[in-house]
């Protein structure tokens, strides 16, 4: 069925045609047959022959009454064949063909013309732009805490300013949703530190002191890490996309014009939600963690649960959960302003959408592990 | 009434170009158009009106397939819409082009660019002819030349609105579907852009249906005009619809803003 009706295309569509010959002396070009965009790609080879022959070269006449079927594609083409003044004597089958070529006669432009640099000079350009760029997205980020904290100090000043419906509704996503997520992974990673430390630490014969690498590892390091970078990637990138989308749609600059102001509207409640929601899923995290490891430990050491937490409570100091959870509202700050930071800064089109939501899950997990070494060192100093 | 919706039969011997026939449109128990008939014919332009909620962009996406009919045969090009797939419907959309109320240009790519997709997809010439076409294209609608190297987000609306009938016209297609192709523009540029589609419709012979709301439209660029009622369209000249006698048609045409967009004696 698809074959015929396609059969039936051709039969009904002449092949373009096209010749030179000498009528009077002067060379005339001959075209025939369907001149149409579909059927160009058909003739584009014999016109690159007659064209390396040279003979095209100003060729001034043009015999086109042989043409079937015709349309701009076709007409632009013949017209380019003979250089770039084009023909000035061309014979047509009838009004309508004579009248397309008017038309592309006029509208004819010069073809764009592409535009060389050296790669040298444009890969400095580019290293500038960068540069210059990350200057003034320093510049806008300094800007944006700024705002941040006099919204935030001026909500303390009239209460009802903090959003408390909109605070709840994003818990609800960043805290409660990813309960599941969160668990299971850190779950698995306990379980697979807890098989690692024992495997490492059997050829000592210190395979018991698996318990303190799972909590201590989980408390201070893993469980707070793990969960950020999990919120960084499915509530940072969340809150990048709703506003940018809100962005792309002038929704914020709606909320501009009614005296609504963004940040105290769009910002501070998932900051807020984000700061108050991340101790407690890193809390979880941990807590899964040590399960799979107490787990892990069951079946690789012969411990009972009541072994683990008994050894567990005996030789992990409470600072070690204490270090991990100073760390959680941090970052989650963190996330939540570069999430919202970078939804803020969506221009005009979807593809920024897109754009900014990678750079915003990228900056913050960035960010997260610099601030997790910046941590490590105070609290070296600090000696906890 | 005469054959496929129409109040006197206008076929003038022309080639029918597109053939709706007893097309009925629902959404689960939601019918919206039901024993709809519907002709186009060769070389004129038709307007398509009705009041909200009749269904006009319904009608146009069922047409182009966006959304199946439940009844009824579609024949665009002679060729039956219902069931096609494949090869034969990929012919098909080359010969068809729409351009959408937003423009829906990819937004990742410039004008010139997005011009060239269907280029590229279906006719698959070299490089330069295809920016040639483009650039073509993109002075034939009326834009400057520098805009093909622009993005769309970088445009106001009423270039959108042509960058997105240069794409529609980048195969030069027998049948051009416009939706709300004014909507949004000042008086001036709904004016321009309706010589525009008339001089194209003259200069390239396509046949073109539009969905509008602008009675300006109607009057400057309309052969015929289409009526969304009951379900159904009904079809006729200016003139036949002024003298047609039903509720809506009469307060649209005889409305105050009707009367404003009537051409004066």
């Amino acid at each position: 069925m698809k074959r015929r009706i396609d059969y039936a295309r051709f039969m009904a569509d002449a092949p373009p045609t096209i010749r030179l010959t000498d009528r009077k002396g002067a060379s005339v070009l001959v075209v025939g047959g369907t001149w149409t965009v579909l059927s160009l790609r058909g003739i584009a080879r014999q016109i690159e022959t007659l064209r390396k022959g040279g003979k095209m070269r100003g060729v001034k006449q043009v015999d086109a009454s042989g043409v079937s079927r015709l349309d701009t594609a076709g007409v632009l083409e013949i017209l380019s064949i003979a250089g770039v003044d084009g023909p000035t004597d061309i014979t047509t089958r009838d009004q309508r063909h004579a009248e397309l070529f008017e038309v592309v006669k006029k509208n004819k432009g010069d073809a764009t013309k592409e535009h060389h640099v050296n790669w040298f000079a444009h890969w400095l350009e580019e290293i500038g732009l960068d540069v210059v760029h990350f200057g003034q997205q320093l510049i806008n980020l300094c800007a944006f805490f700024g705002e941040i904290v006099v919204v935030f100090a001026g909500a303390f000043l009239q209460p009802r300013r903090f959003r408390f419906n909109a605070v709840i509704r994003q818990m609800f996503e960043v805290w409660i949703k990813a309960l599941s997520i969160v668990g299971i992974l850190c779950f698995l990673i306990g379980v697979v530190i807890a098989y690692q430390g024992v495997q490492q630490l059997k050829q000592f014969g210190a395979e018991t002191f698996t318990v303190e690498a799972v909590a201590i590892g989980m408390f201070r390091e893993l469980g707070v890490l793990l969960t950020a970078i999990i919120v960084a990637g499915r509530s940072g990138s969340a809150f990048t996309a709703q506003i940018g989308t809100m962005q792309v749609n002038q929704e914020v600059d709606a909320m501009d014009t009614m005296g609504l102001n963004p940040i105290e509207w769009l910002v501070l409640p998932r900051i807020i939600a984000l700061v108050l929601s991340m101790p407690l899923l890193a809390f979880w995290g941990d807590m899964a963690g040590v399960l799979g490891g107490a787990f892990a430990c069951t079946i690789y050491l012969d411990f009972t649960f009541v072994q683990f937490f008994d050894r567990m409570r005996d030789t992990v100091g409470v600072w070690n959960f204490y270090t991990g959870m100073i760390k959680a509202p941090v970052f989650g700050l963190v996330i939540a302003a570069i999430g919202c930071f970078e939804g803020l800064q969506v221009r005009g089109s979807a593809e920024s959408v897109g754009q900014l939501t990678t750079r915003s899950v990228v900056e913050s997990i960035f960010c997260v592990i610099v601030l997790d070494a910046i941590f490590s060192i105070i609290f070296l100093l600090a000696g906890v | 009434m005469a054959e496929g919706g129409q109040l006197v039969d206008h076929s003038d011997g022309r080639e029918v170009i597109l053939r709706l026939r007893g097309v009925r449109t629902q959404f689960d128990e939601n019918v919206i158009h039901d024993k709809l008939d519907f002709d186009v014919f060769r070389g004129e332009i038709v307007g398509l009106v009705g009041g909200s909620g009749t269904g006009k962009s319904v009608l146009l996406r069922t047409i182009i397939g966006l959304n199946p009919a439940r009844r009824g045969k579609i024949e665009i090009l002679g060729v039956d819409r219902h069931g096609l797939h494949g090869k034969a419907e990929h012919d098909l959309q080359a010969r068809t082009g729409v351009q959408f109320q937003d423009g829906a240009l990819f937004s990742s790519l410039t004008v010139a660019d997005n011009i060239i997709v269907p280029i590229r997809e279906h006719a698959g010439l070299d490089e330069p002819t295809m920016r040639a076409i483009a650039a073509l294209k993109i002075a034939l609608v009326g834009l400057p030349a520098d805009t093909g190297e622009k993005k769309p987000s970088e445009l106001s609306g009423g270039m959108r609105k042509r960058a997105s009938l240069a794409r529609a016209l980048a195969l030069d297609p027998e049948l051009l579907f416009l939706d709300e192709p004014t909507a949004g523009l000042d008086p001036i540029g709904a004016a321009h852009y309706d010589e525009l589609v008339r001089n194209l419709q003259k200069s390239l012979g396509l046949t073109i249906l539009m969905v509008t709301h602008d009675l300006d439209s109607l009057y400057a660029c309309c052969d015929r005009i289409a009526v969304l009622l009951d379900k159904r369209v009904v079809v006729g000249t200016m003139e036949e619809l002024l003298a047609y006698d039903h509720p809506w048609v009469r307060e649209y045409f005889h409305g105050p803003r009707g009367r404003a967009a009537a051409p004066k004696e």
